[in-house]
């Protein structure tokens, strides 16, 4: 991407808003009871409603609502008593009707915040709206859609929920986008509703990115973003966006309001339509459904499901096992990171410490918001406790940990097994460590000489023999103590 | 002769041993083989598959264990309603070889109660018409006058009981295409509460307003369909989880001290006199029975017919948006892209009449005229909503003309508007939700039936169907036969 001016330099203020589609874990589909299992064999998981056949009627999943009502609690919306869904039209082989089953005037629900934290202060960022509708299919090429002599439409995909969280035009950098859609991606991960999974598109974004005079009230000409399949694809397309449009305006041109696709091989973004010539979506109510009406009661059983959500979460950890706010914040980047700091730390005497093993250690081996590589870590919450007992009760030097560490790594044992096994324990024992030492002592008659004549280096000599002679195991603080005990009296 | 009598009379005889499924299922075959190429009722014809039903009812009847009156009993669908693995096509050439993978709720249900399914019956195309001459394949003869219509949508639906062609059959009402094609054709046919029935498996004209309904030869017969076919299904977010109540009970009770309104908005210039005539008669014999009359006011009534023709359509635009040549029915092939392939499908596979509505639905749907149109037909609706409460505030059943005239010439209607204007009088009810119902109340001069309409307030079609009983017993209309055979 480089451009040549920083984003931040380009005289311009950056004003962002992203629209997330998130798909729902629910067991089945949003209007039918087909199931939502990814990588199942082409249209294996479908049925006339999902078709999209003649005569065919949608019937709403209570659950995705609930997972859709539990989201907006989360991020602080008003849940709609009333709400219905629309028609969105517009012709594509992936949609089987044609039209898409969505929510247009009356969400499900509106008017929610989230805080992010970005360059070091916390930002309220607003929420426009929160609603339900289906996923589309999948074309299928034969190579690529421009050589392809037929597509093939695979409808497993459609009719799999879909909840779109639109923020609103508050964001004022990449770097508060990227680190809104982790806040978000946290969010819809701890309440179990979505994998967050971007890469696969469980979790998608879209950008509207504009750019104005610092200011100025209006807005400037958006132009919208798709296919930003990570967060680090959401951050780079929008600086390479900001760094275009200030071009653009540098130079007296004007901005297109357009659908842009990022192209994260070539690192820039391409127009795919005006949307000036855009589709006019004709929305209309839905007439196969009535009305959804959300009785408060339903809202209060939701929000009683409510876990804790990272926010608070992180505030915790700070009070209860007095990490620091940036520890607590990665450690609680992800519910599955933050069971995993919680499981290893219960009970602990020093949870810091703990806090330091998984911080550094164990999230070398995983990514911090991967919740099936921290599932799958071979090093479990409770072996890295008792490593960490291990080593605080002296059965084990810190440096002998990090091999043991290592070995848990590659066997998944226990670090007790590994110990007993390898003989790695610490030897501490005085009465054994006094046979070493006397023999040390006694080999090594002119070192002895040497300390009493002031030679005082000659000690870290001698703990080395007791070192060597068992093979690293001793424990350096007792070899030290009789040493210095001994050797005035040789 | 088994083809003559109504389904309860049919049923007795299966009870009685006097006759079997299998003999009466035989004789409508042959029926229908003698006289459909003149009435042309049926699109489709499941001979094999209606015989192997009827033995399988004559079996329950000889192990004395027969599942209800409509067990064995000879029926046929609109081809609006999906049948699972026999060819839908809706009336249009863009379905033609459509099998679908399933059955409409109705269907189930009538396969349930044994009925012997005969065939799938003509139909305006998609629904969208009063004459079945927008069917994409032939027209429907109306049996009293084979150069005249019989009614649409469901023409071949009325057709078909009218000519004793079926014993009963099941139609759909958007706006009409029930209770007009059974005025036509001189048979009982209802319009339910939207809700009342399922629509699951009924392809789609207009959702907020489409209903199934029955074709009956006399009002038992059309209580026990709808008996058979109502009720809450899961399948259908907008179908009512409200009891059935046992319609043959309605039918013993008469109509003495029942409040009936005459509207007034529904005696206007342009009505046939004859129609007129018969039905004031009508309202005069209902008075003998005991009931009440008094006129009332539905002052809405003349914006009826816009509202529905913005709302209609819209609703269609969506519906039918489907039909790309994607994934079943016609693909014209040739094409040169997606848009292309798009256009040539739906440009060969939907008639005028489909084309005209789409193309308004469309624009009545489009950014900057949404409110002007649609939002505005929707209040209208609420209107006549309104006007029908407050005239149920002070009556029981209101009654009308179905139609403001009788059977037209084939050909005779080419302006769409004046074709429009046939539904004049049942728009209303299906604006409002309630139930409708159309059964003979004489007939003209020249031998054509004479449509008389009893409207009810929402789930009440028991009171309708009380009140229609009544007429029937006290009136001889349905006694009177088409000429078919003096024809042949």
């Amino acid at each position: 991407m480089s451009a040549e001016r920083r984003p931040g330099e380009t005289g311009y203020e950056v004003v962002i808003g992203l629209e997330v589609h998130a798909q729902l874990r629910t067991r089945t589909k949003m209007f039918c009871g087909c199931s939502t299992a990814f990588g199942a064999a082409p249209n294996s998981q479908t049925c006339p409603v999902c078709q999209g056949m003649p005569g065919t009627l949608p019937v709403i999943n209570r659950r995705a609502v609930e997972f859709g009502i539990k989201t907006a609690l989360a991020i602080n919306c008003t849940v709609n008593a009333d709400n219905r869904f629309a028609r969105k039209h517009y012709y594509y082989p992936d949609m089987p009707k044609n039209y898409q089953i969505s929510q247009y005037e009356e969400p499900l629900a509106e008017h929610g915040y989230l805080d992010i934290e970005a360059a070091g202060e916390t930002r309220r960022i607003g929420i426009q709206r929160l609603h339900l509708e289906e996923d589309v299919g999948k074309l299928v090429h034969e190579g690529t859609l421009e050589t392809a002599l037929s597509s093939q439409v695979d409808f497993n995909r459609a009719g799999v929920p879909l909840m779109e969280i639109v923020s609103k035009p508050d964001l004022r950098s990449p770097e508060e986008a990227a680190a809104y859609l982790k806040a978000l991606r946290a969010i819809v991960v701890y309440l179990d509703v979505c994998d967050g999974n971007m890469e696969e598109g469980s979790l998608r974004c879209d950008a509207n990115i504009s750019l104005r005079r610092p200011g100025a009230t209006d807005y400037g000409t958006k132009v919208e973003i798709k296919n930003m399949n990570s967060f680090k694809n959401v951050q780079h397309a929008l600086e390479y966006e900001i760094t275009r449009q200030a071009r653009a305006l540098d130079t007296g041109e004007r901005i297109v309001q357009e659908t842009r696709l990022w192209d994260p091989d070539r690192a820039h973004t391409v127009s795919m339509r005006s949307k000036e010539f855009a589709h006019d979506y004709r929305y209309f109510p839905e007439p196969d459904l009535p009305p959804l009406n959300v009785m408060p009661a339903w809202i209060d059983e939701v929000r009683a499901t409510l876990p804790e959500l990272p926010a608070a979460r992180r505030q915790r950890f700070v009070a209860s096992y007095g990490l620091s706010p940036y520890d607590a914040g990665v450690a609680t980047s992800s519910r599955a990171l933050a069971d995993y700091f919680e499981a290893a730390a219960q009970g602990s005497a020093n949870p810091k410490t703990v806090a330091n093993w998984v911080l550094n250690e164990i999230l070398r081996i995983v990514p911090a918001d991967d919740e099936k590589a921290i599932a799958a870590c071979p090093i479990k919450p409770a072996n890295l406790k008792e490593l960490i007992l291990l080593i605080e009760n002296g059965t084990t030097s810190g440096r002998m940990a990090k091999e043991i560490f290592e070995k848990m790594l590659t066997s998944g044992e226990s670090p007790g097994a590994i110990v007993a096994r390898e003989g790695l324990a610490q030897i501490a024992d005085v009465d054994q460590l006094i046979l070493v030492v006397d023999t040390v002592l006694s080999t090594h008659a002119k070192v002895v000489e040497d300390y009493k004549a002031g030679k005082k280096a000659a000690l870290g000599f001698l703990v080395g023999q007791v070192m060597r002679s068992t093979s690293g195991r001793a424990s350096p603080a007792v070899v030290n103590k009789l040493l210095i005990e001994k050797l005035p009296k040789v | 002769m088994l083809t003559g009598l109504t389904i309860h009379e049919l049923a007795a005889r299966f009870r009685s041993g006097a006759a079997t499924p299998s003999q009466a299922a035989r004789e409508y075959l042959d029926r229908v083989a003698a006289l459909d190429p003149k009435v042309k009722a049926y699109l489709m014809v499941t001979a094999e598959a209606a015989l192997a039903q009827a033995a399988e009812a004559d079996a329950r009847f000889a192990a004395k264990a027969p599942r209800g009156l409509l067990d064995g009993i000879p029926v046929a669908l609109k081809d609006v309603f999906c049948t699972r693995g026999v060819e839908t096509t809706c009336g249009s050439k863009i379905l033609k070889g459509f099998r679908p993978p399933y059955d409409a709720t109705v269907v189930s249900r009538l396969r349930a109660a044994g009925a012997v399914l005969l065939g799938k019956l003509n139909m305006d195309e998609f629904a969208m018409g009063s004459s079945t001459e927008n069917s994409a394949f032939f027209t429907t003869r109306n049996p009293w006058d084979l150069a005249r219509v019989p009614g649409g949508s469901s023409g071949g639906s009325a057709a078909a009981v009218a000519a004793d062609l079926a014993a009963g059959t099941l139609g759909t009402d958007t706006g009409g295409s029930i209770r007009q094609p059974a005025a036509f054709c001189g048979t009982v046919g209802m319009k339910p509460t939207y809700g009342r029935v399922s629509r699951y498996g009924l392809i789609a004209f207009a959702s907020s307003l489409d209903q199934v309904g029955p074709f009956g030869k006399d009002v038992a017969d059309a209580a026990l369909l709808l008996q058979t076919v109502a009720g809450h299904d899961p399948m259908d977010s907008t179908s009512a989880d409200i009891p059935v109540p046992d319609y043959a009970l309605a039918l013993r009770q008469d109509v003495k001290g029942l409040r009936v309104g005459i509207p007034d908005e529904y005696f206007i210039d342009g009505l046939d006199p004859e129609v007129e005539a018969a039905v004031r008669t009508a309202i005069e014999t209902l008075r003998g029975l005991g009931a009440k009359t008094e006129s009332v006011s539905l002052p809405h009534t003349e914006y009826g017919l816009a509202a529905y023709y913005v709302i209609a359509p819209a609703e269609a635009s969506s519906n039918l948006a489907r039909y790309d040549g994607v994934k079943y029915g016609l693909r014209e092939r040739g094409a040169r892209d997606l848009i292309d392939m798009y256009s040539r499908t739906r440009g060969a596979g939907f008639g005028a009449e489909v084309k005209r509505r789409v193309m308004l639905g469309t624009y009545a749907l489009s950014a900057g005229y949404y409110d002007a149109y649609y939002g505005q037909a929707q209040k209208v609706r609420t209107l006549v909503l309104r006007d029908f409460q407050q005239a149920f505030e002070r009556v029981d059943v209101i009654v009308a003309p179905t139609t403001p005239g009788v059977a037209f010439k084939m050909g005779e209607r080419e302006d769409p508007l004046q074709m429009y204007l046939n539904d004049v009088f049942t728009i209303p009810v299906n604006l409002a939700g309630l139930p409708g119902l159309s059964m003979p109340a004489g007939f003209t001069q020249t031998g054509l039936p004479i449509g008389l309409q009893i409207i009810g307030q929402a789930f009440a079609e028991a009171t309708i169907l009380r009140v229609a009983k009544a007429y029937e017993v006290a009136t001889p209309w349905r006694e009177r036969k088409p000429p078919l055979e003096a024809h042949s």
